[in-house]
């Protein structure tokens, strides 16, 4: 089972689909008991840094996060569910973050629009999750902050510079686009998710 | 990168998609699923519903368009009309919706902005606004004022003083549609989009008056569109949404390919 946690914020229900269209027995959890026990795991996450690392938290699934990480249990954070893997953001620098990852969440270049709310190409380097996407690989972006370049660091877009779009390490994966919104490209890196969950799982 | 994204438009009255002129003469132009799903095959970058009637059966009869179509399209779609209250917003979000789009609720109590904004995040919050331009004496600025009610009331609200506070308040994007032109075929209003664009920073999305493809074009050059919308174009079968893109492209403006 893969959970798609659920710890009350916006739309949820995209990404739980997209991964149910792929065959995957996903499901919204919000029980820390019940996500505990998925074989893959999925943060998304939409709106502030704050907010989100805050409702998290009171939810208790950030300890399902941790504790699932440290299993190795294949791990896919989405946009601000991505963000919320590094240890900080400049967007609410009081809010900590899970420090998954190392680094911290940086505001978009100046001298363009914020949010990036469009399509773009992935420049990918290295990368598990985003094997076989077409060349160009087009997806969906809406954002204002990304994290800051690092070696865990696996593509990015150019939005008025080079601008982070996916990092992942051991098991755990995260893209600032959203892969559940990027039509049959996202569809693609999201099989490449289920196939690892279902390797582990196996 | 900024790439422009092509929008089609789908308003929804009693479970079906219709299309009007200037906001009247409807006629019906088929399933909001079954298009939906049309259009994202055929590249298109994102969707928009408006419900149109939104009386409160007509509201359910939404939810589960929204549900059906997040359950088989996979790009963004906002969805429009009848979202007066931070609940409102919260139902569509849950059936699968990516972003709410508020018109004359917002005009009514411009809180109701912030409250989406804090509750979801910019992210999800669409501001539509519906301007028809001032008669103003020949030489004088432009003035465009604000409507409600699907067109039928106007406000006395200055569209650009709006879209300002709209902004403010945290709208994450704006649905610009000229009732000058809506239904026209004439093309957009360019100097409402290019005036709005100038003011605020976040992203505007051109409505109302497509009749051909260089009018995409004119709105993503000439007007300063992020996206342009268009429905009866589409609708109508006149033109595909791969045919729009390659028009834009071939006009030099950075799309996604279809």
């Amino acid at each position: 089972m893969i959970a798609v946690l659920d710890y009350g914020i916006g739309n949820l229900r995209s990404a739980e689909k997209a991964l149910q269209r792929l065959g995957a027995d996903a499901r919204l959890v919000d029980d820390p008991d019940v996500a505990a026990t998925a074989d893959g795991i999925v943060l998304p996450g939409v709106g502030s840094f704050g907010p989100c690392a805050s409702a998290l938290e009171s939810s208790g699934l950030d300890r399902v996060v941790i504790d699932a990480v440290s299993r190795g249990i294949p791990f896919l954070g989405i946009c601000v569910g991505f963000q919320l893997l590094y240890e900080g953001s400049e967007e609410d620098p009081s809010a900590a973050g899970l420090g998954v990852l190392a680094g911290a969440v940086r505001r978009l270049p100046d001298g363009v629009k914020h949010p990036q709310m469009q399509w773009n190409v992935l420049d990918v380097t290295r990368s598990q999750l985003l094997a076989g996407v077409p060349d160009p690989a087009w997806v969906y972006f809406v954002h204002s902050y990304a994290p800051e370049r690092t070696e865990d660091t696996t593509a990015t877009c150019d939005y008025g510079g080079p601008v982070v779009a996916s990092a992942e390490r051991g098991a755990v994966w995260g893209t600032q686009f959203h892969p559940e919104k990027s039509g049959a490209v996202g569809l693609g890196i999201l099989s490449n998710f289920v196939a690892a969950v279902e390797a582990t799982g196996a | 990168m900024r790439t422009v994204r092509v929008i089609p438009c789908l308003d929804v009255d009693e479970g079906r998609v219709v299309k009007g002129v200037r906001f009247t003469d409807l006629f019906d132009a088929g399933d909001p699923v079954e298009l939906a799903a049309r259009y994202d095959a055929q590249g298109a970058d994102e969707l928009v519903f408006l419900d149109i009637t939104a009386s409160s059966d007509n509201r359910r009869t939404m939810v589960d368009v929204v549900e059906r179509t997040a359950e088989q399209v996979f790009i963004p779609f906002t969805v429009g009309g009848g979202v007066r209250a931070v609940e409102d917003a919260r139902r569509l979000l849950r059936a699968g919706a990516d972003k709410v789009g508020v018109n004359t609720a917002a005009v009514d109590r411009p809180q109701l902005i912030a409250e989406l904004a804090d509750e979801f995040g910019s992210q999800c919050v669409v501001v539509a606004i519906d301007a028809r331009r001032r008669p103003v004496p020949e030489g004088k600025p432009l003035e465009w004022e604000v409507f409600t009610h699907g067109g039928r009331t106007s406000t006395g609200i200055d569209v650009l003083q709006w879209a300002e506070r709209c902004a403010a308040l945290g709208a994450g994007e704006l649905l610009v549609t000229s009732m000058d032109r809506d239904g026209t075929r004439d093309g957009f209003d360019l100097e409402l989009t290019r005036q709005i664009a100038g003011r605020c920073s976040v992203p505007l999305i051109a409505s109302g008056g497509v009749g051909e493809l260089d009018h995409l074009v004119e709105g993503a050059v000439d007007g300063a569109a992020d996206a342009v919308l268009a429905a009866s174009i589409f609708h109508l079968g006149e033109f595909t949404i791969a045919d729009a893109k390659r028009h834009l492209a071939a006009a030099g403006v950075s799309v996604r390919p279809a």
